[in-house]
């Protein structure tokens, strides 16, 4: 039986079993919101604003292992979803976003709400598809899903002209899909794995330093008991967070330019550096010159462009983190490998002197609500079992410090682009793939504007997001930084006319809170859990000019830390 | 690559967003009309030129890849000039023509075509050989590449 494009889409999408697409309607994609009208399998979350359509599709793959999936229309909403697109490609997010375009035949004319959707989005995608005949469509949408979801996950864009959308075709879903230019590697090279075990097995200062590729590829059990059995220190970059229990005694906390001491001088020191599914990011490595000076590196990615790409690596391999992992158990275990205990007693005990300086001290008894507390009360309370958005500043730093992650997946935000705006968005999508779970979207006065529009779609759904509002009344990273580099000149980063949050809250038809003393901190969060059906608003107001501690400065290398 | 729209500014595209350089770049569909041949030359140090390497085989639509450098080579490019040719000149650039193994396309009262093809250095050369005042005008292909020997790109 022969389905129109917009029918097409609709089922093309059940077979891959979609159940959630985030999204916004417009001409462009009138035919294809018909046809999910006219089903109920897949439920459509209607967004305020295209760019949180992509953050909250993104949130909810972060958050569950599915991609995420979004419909906009031509123009504007195609153009409004390209922040999201460029935050889950810099993450590297498995998404499919659905772009409305103007019919064929208007394509290339100026057409009314038009913009070249696969021009604007090249940079910032994995790939992306136009699709010019209807019969093609459900392959596309095959090859989509299977692109974004394999090998290093992405953000793929499907541009659907409006009139291929109305056309006719015969409906079949292809089973699999075969393209001869993209073979992700999956396994990795034996021999390597090899030459990685032997120099784990006679390293003095080794350190494992994990990535978002361990969260992404389902690795945290087996890195886990490596790093176990070799007892080995692990330090998580700010997208690897969860990777590796952070209440682990053997869990030296982040590492890079707010990262902790003992994890950065651990990096500096080591003489083996086993690197997996990260990238060597500057906001790690610190000056790239004076990064881990007396390494022998490996690194396990399964992207190969991302090694020595920014530093020259001794043992790459190239394969899914946990296959290599798992060989590198294998490997450990068959052939009864062990890790030199005289040389790592000394570097543990080496390890624990930097820890003892407890870098990550802040003052208690500050007559203003300390950020830092708040995060450590909230991890308190929540058993350290919520999933936790947030937007990006020095509140990001902060719940990424205070907050221990002991399983991945549960620290969603936006590390590689770094957008504000992000948080609340997230915090849906997660919300959606996880419906009993405690969500809270970790926040700033600044950020949380970038998409505050969202508090609509949560009454919409009854989403009971917890937001916690860090409100400093500046731009805080921005402020830290013009502190500590621009002699105190706040160009910009004062924020006035704030709005009432908690009436803001009320009037969306949410609970509001506004806290202003450190002794009310508690109380309040255990008030705001024991509203497990509702979004709450949580405005804490913060001491203003906290900074986030330690820092590398830029050009500073890992060992050169600013501490408190 | 694919031979489809959006293949080339997906390269062109790669190139400067990462800042690479392309000094030169020739495209056209092969024996398999699903295909494309693209030469591309470039310059840099190794480590970029492994990045490039990487880089480029990431895209979807790169089905194959050869670094050319790496063994023995042949390199091609095709010129087209354009030059005043009037009176005793006409002599004295055919002879020239000749030297270079050119080939005169095209005439006129006034002017010449010649068509010249060889590596890059040699179209060079036969530039400067000339006198700058007849040169109307140039077109450069821009340089193809294949292997000697047994060593091919094929799919």
């Amino acid at each position: 039986m022969e389905l129109t494009g917009a029918e097409i889409f609709v089922r093309s999408l059940e077979a891959e079993g979609v159940e959630i697409i985030f999204g916004y309607p417009g001409g462009a994609v009138l035919h294809i919101y018909d046809a999910l009208y006219a089903q109920q399998k897949i439920k459509h979350i209607l967004v305020r604003h295209e760019q949180a359509a992509t953050h909250a599709a993104d949130g909810y793959a972060r958050s569950c292992d599915r991609p995420g999936v979004v419909l906009v229309t031509s123009g504007p909403g195609a153009t409004n979803a390209v922040t999201g697109i460029a935050t889950a490609y810099m993450d590297s997010i498995p998404m499919v976003v659905f772009t409305g375009q103007v019919p064929t035949h208007l394509i290339g004319n100026d057409a009314f709400q038009e913009a070249d959707n696969i021009g604007i989005t090249r940079p910032c995608v994995k790939h992306n598809f136009l699709v010019k005949d209807v019969r093609d469509l459900a392959m596309t949408i095959k090859k989509a899903f299977y692109v974004a979801t394999t090998g290093r996950p992405g953000p793929v864009v499907v541009d659907i002209p409006k009139d291929i959308t109305a056309e006719k075709a015969e409906f079949h879903y292809p089973d699999k899909v075969e393209m001869r230019s993209y073979n992700p590697v999956h396994i990795g090279h034996t021999g390597q794995i090899k030459r990685a075990v032997k120099l784990m097995q006679t390293a003095r200062r080794p350190i494992f330093y994990t990535g978002g590729g361990v969260i992404l590829g389902d690795a945290s059990a087996s890195l886990t008991e490596l790093a176990k059995i070799m007892n080995f220190p692990v330090t998580n970059t700010l997208m690897g967070l969860g990777g590796f229990p952070a209440t682990d005694p053997q869990f030296v906390g982040m590492l890079g330019m707010h990262g902790t001491y003992e994890a950065n001088m651990a990096m500096h020191h080591c003489d083996v550096l086993i690197a997996i599914g990260a990238r060597f990011d500057d906001r790690v490595t610190g000056h790239i010159e004076k990064f881990c000076p007396h390494a022998t590196i490996v690194h396990v990615d399964i992207d190969p462009a991302s090694i020595s790409k920014n530093v020259k690596v001794d043992v790459p391999i190239v394969g899914c983190v946990k296959n290599v992992l798992k060989a590198m158990l294998n490997e450990v275990k068959n052939n009864d490998v062990h890790s030199d205990a005289v040389a790592l007693k000394d570097w543990w005990q080496q390890i624990d002197e930097w820890r003892s300086k407890d870098c990550l001290k802040y003052d208690h008894d500050s007559e203003a609500i300390k950020p830092q507390y708040v995060i450590e009360t909230l991890y308190k309370l929540t058993g350290g079992d919520a999933f936790i958005t947030s937007d990006v500043g020095q509140h990001q730093m902060w719940a990424a410090q205070f907050y221990k992650f002991d399983k991945p997946r549960r620290w969603i935000n936006s590390g590689g682009l770094g957008t504000m705006g992000f948080g609340l968005p997230a915090a849906m999508g997660v919300q959606f793939a996880h419906p009993d779970a405690t969500v809270a979207c970790v926040t700033g006065e600044g950020s949380i504007q970038m998409c505050i529009q969202e508090l609509s779609t949560c009454t919409q759904y009854s989403l009971p997001v917890k937001i916690i509002n860090l409100n400093n009344g500046y731009l805080g990273m921005v402020r830290q930084w013009q502190e500590f580099f621009y002699q105190k000149r706040y160009a910009m980063s004062y924020m006035e006319s704030l709005p009432d949050f908690v009436k803001l809250a009320e009037s969306y038809g949410h609970v509001g809170m506004q806290i202003t003393r450190p002794g009310d901190v508690e109380g309040a969060l255990v008030e705001m859990l024991k509203l497990k059906d509702r979004l709450v608003f949580m405005d804490f107001i913060t001491d203003r000019e906290e900074n986030v501690y330690p820092m590398i400065p830029a050009g500073g290398g890992q060992n050169e830390m600013i501490l408190v | 690559m694919e031979n489809e729209a959006g293949a080339l500014s997906r390269v062109a595209g790669l190139f400067s967003a990462r800042g690479y350089n392309i000094e030169s770049l020739t495209v056209a569909p092969t024996e398999d009309p699903s295909l494309s041949r693209m030469t591309l030359v470039t310059r840099g140090t190794e480590e970029i030129i492994e990045q490039i390497t990487k880089q480029l085989n990431k895209l979807i639509d790169v089905v194959k890849l050869m670094d050319m450098t790496e063994g023995p080579h042949i390199e091609r490019e095709m010129m087209l000039v354009k030059v005043q040719a009037e009176g005793e000149r006409r002599t004295e650039l055919k002879r020239l023509s000749d030297i270079f193994r050119g080939r005169i396309i095209d005439v006129s009262d006034e002017n010449y075509t010649i068509e010249l093809t060889g590596a890059g250095d040699k179209l060079d050369a036969f530039l400067q050989a000339l006198d700058r005042g007849v040169i109307i005008e140039v077109v450069r292909s821009g340089v193809s590449g294949i292997s000697r020997g047994s060593r091919s790109l094929k799919i």
